[in-house]
């Protein structure tokens, strides 16, 4: 890594390192900036519409407190929602991503490229298309409906992701357990899966981020109030309630928590899956 | 597809029926039963991405109002919504705007994204946390940083102008408020938001150059510059390409965060065409002018989208 650095060569080298760190502070002091501002007017909800300080004076939680009373109902349905896309996405992704990786079926290229070319299909034009056929299928403003297509967000990448991990494992192991007898399915769910774990963990973070940040599915797909995820409740928060910005930055802060949380909990897989998803 | 599976839980006894004489008929057996794996997913995007995209062609060419959805009648009208559409200054308007934006964004994520990938990788304390910490904006939902940044852009009571204010410039501008700032506001947030993107994909390009390959140029006297013109950029040519069409792909089609800042205006000055298909299909409810700008939009990607795989296979990958 970064073998053009020269040896350390002593206090000097040192120094330019601590510079370096230095400079990435104020680099991600200012990537940062506009979500520690969130953060910072959610905690001043007595500010309303004037100026905020630049640090809270004091331990403000109600607009936290009005935030949850708001759109409590609105972050469970986001987590419920979210959950569900994410199981059926690995159900339909994690099989197709083995039998694509090593069954060499007649058309599998064919499928792979279909699959990358999925990614460049806007969403507003699926939207667009899937709104009159949900309408026809009674899917409008349905719990269901939408998780569907939240999933349809995760699935080309995971079937990229978990293929190009299971092309990797090794065919004497998936050949070992079929002299055992085992079958395809009882060889993937005991071997294949298993050997997996990374990729499925990564997939399925992924699946569902994409879910949770989803705004356009819930904008165009729920023409009532029964299906609700965070991202709408927000964007028609700063509708009715523009002069409490305490509020709606409180309600901001709590959809960034997953996100905040698995970047923490789980950063090996957000950068394994930032990587592995796109260069293949 | 049931069938498909079914068939796959049946033959998991094939191992123990080896010795059936008919190997033919096990072999089709066993594609049957590998096909049960694949079909669901094939499925799933035929109806989710395949259907759509038919489904959308045929709708540029249908009638559909208000009433259609209690009616159930669109009826064909030929190519009466292109003509509307394609007439309208407001299509020109926003195919300008959607091209104006995506160059514009593209532009600062990677030249930033690339100078923060050098950076980091350079080697100092806290490198590892602090290029982590950096992908939050990233995964924060695109509705709630556009929200955020609202706030901030405020002409009066925003952070922005407070700051600029402080340091004696002019602290009152409008930044989502006046048509000639809109666009190139929207743009600067999202270059913001596509950074960390850039930046993570560049430093695992980067990672992969020998290091020889720099201690060579260095013997032969090349400057840091010229090291990085002669052996980063051309070893690095694959992984720019996959960055910038992704890029291409993600920021062409741009939706969420339009709404979220400015819902297209200031009048119209932030319209574009992922907008435009929104504003004409779910705010009109002219499901037909919204297909053809949203045909519009996928012919864009898809000359992209041939362009990139030219690029690939001149890789020779």
């Amino acid at each position: 890594m970064a073998a053009h650095t020269p040896a350390p060569a002593a206090p000097r080298a040192r120094g330019r390192r601590l510079g370096s760190t230095v400079a990435g502070l104020l680099v991600l002091g200012v990537m940062l900036f506009p979500l520690y501002w969130m953060l910072n007017t959610a905690l001043q909800p007595e500010a309303g519409l004037l100026q905020v300080g630049p640090v809270p004076t004091g331990l403000d939680l109600s607009g936290f407190s009005k935030a949850l009373a708001d759109q409590g109902g609105n972050l469970l349905t986001s987590l419920v929602v979210s959950l569900g896309a994410v199981a059926v996405c690995l159900a339909v992704s994690a099989p197709a991503a083995y039998g694509l990786a090593r069954f060499g079926l007649r058309g599998t290229r064919a499928i792979v490229f279909g699959t990358l070319i999925t990614q460049m299909v806007p969403g507003i034009v699926i939207a667009n298309a899937l709104y009159t056929s949900y309408v026809d299928l009674g899917l409008v403003n349905s719990h269901f409906g939408l998780m569907l297509a939240d999933a349809s967000l995760g699935i080309p990448f995971s079937i990229v992701l978990m293929r190009a991990f299971m092309v990797s494992i090794p065919g004497e192991v998936v050949e070992a357990a079929q002299i055992d007898g085992a079958g395809p399915v009882r060889t993937f769910v005991r071997v294949v899966l298993p050997m997996s774990r990374n990729a499925l963990i990564t997939s399925g973070l992924f699946a569902f981020l994409f879910s949770w940040s989803d705004f356009m599915f819930a904008l165009t797909l729920n023409t009532t109030d029964d299906v609700k995820p965070i991202t709408l409740g927000i964007y028609q928060y700063i509708g009715a309630h523009v002069g409490d910005w305490g509020a709606v930055m409180a309600a901001s802060v709590l959809s960034a928590v997953p996100a905040a949380i698995l970047l923490v909990l789980a950063q090996k897989y957000i950068a394994a899956g930032i990587t592995g998803g796109s260069v293949k | 597809m049931t069938t498909a599976t079914d068939t796959a839980a049946a033959s998991a006894k094939t191992p123990e029926e080896t010795a059936a004489p008919d190997p033919a008929r096990l072999r089709r057996r066993r594609r049957l039963a590998q096909w049960g794996f694949v079909a669901p997913a094939v499925v799933f995007m035929l109806l989710f991405f395949g259907y759509p995209l038919v489904r959308n062609v045929v709708m540029s060419f249908q009638h559909y109002t208000p009433k259609t959805f209690f009616t159930g009648e669109a009826p064909f009208n030929g190519t009466d919504n292109w003509s509307a559409v394609l007439q309208d200054a407001l299509f020109g308007k926003a195919l300008w705007h959607t091209l104006v934006f995506t160059a514009g964004s593209l532009l600062g994520q990677f030249c930033i994204g690339l100078a923060l990938a050098v950076f980091f990788s350079r080697r100092f304390p806290l490198n590892g946390v602090l290029r982590s910490l950096i992908l939050l904006p990233w995964l924060v939902p695109m509705v709630v940083s556009g929200i955020v940044w609202r706030r901030i852009l405020d002409q009066d009571t925003g952070v922005l102008n407070t700051f600029l204010g402080a340091l004696g410039l002019s602290g009152d501008t409008p930044w989502l408020t006046s048509p000639d700032m809109a666009l190139l506001s929207v743009i600067l947030v999202n270059i913001w938001i596509g950074i960390p993107f850039n930046m993570v994909i560049l430093y695992g390009g980067l990672q992969e150059i020998p290091g020889e390959l720099y201690e060579a140029a260095s013997l032969d006297g090349a400057s840091a510059w010229r090291a990085f013109r002669s052996v980063t950029l051309p070893m690095l040519k694959p992984v720019i390409t996959v960055v910038l069409v992704l890029g291409f792909m993600s920021t062409v089609k741009i939706l969420d965060l339009i709404l979220a800042l400015t819902d297209g205006g200031p009048a119209d000055a932030t319209q574009t065409l992922g907008t435009l298909t929104y504003q004409n299909s779910f705010v009109q409810l002219d499901f037909g002018a919204g297909a053809v700008v949203g045909n519009v939009l996928i012919l864009i990607s898809a000359a992209f989208a041939v362009f990139y795989l030219r690029a690939n296979r001149t890789d020779g990958k």
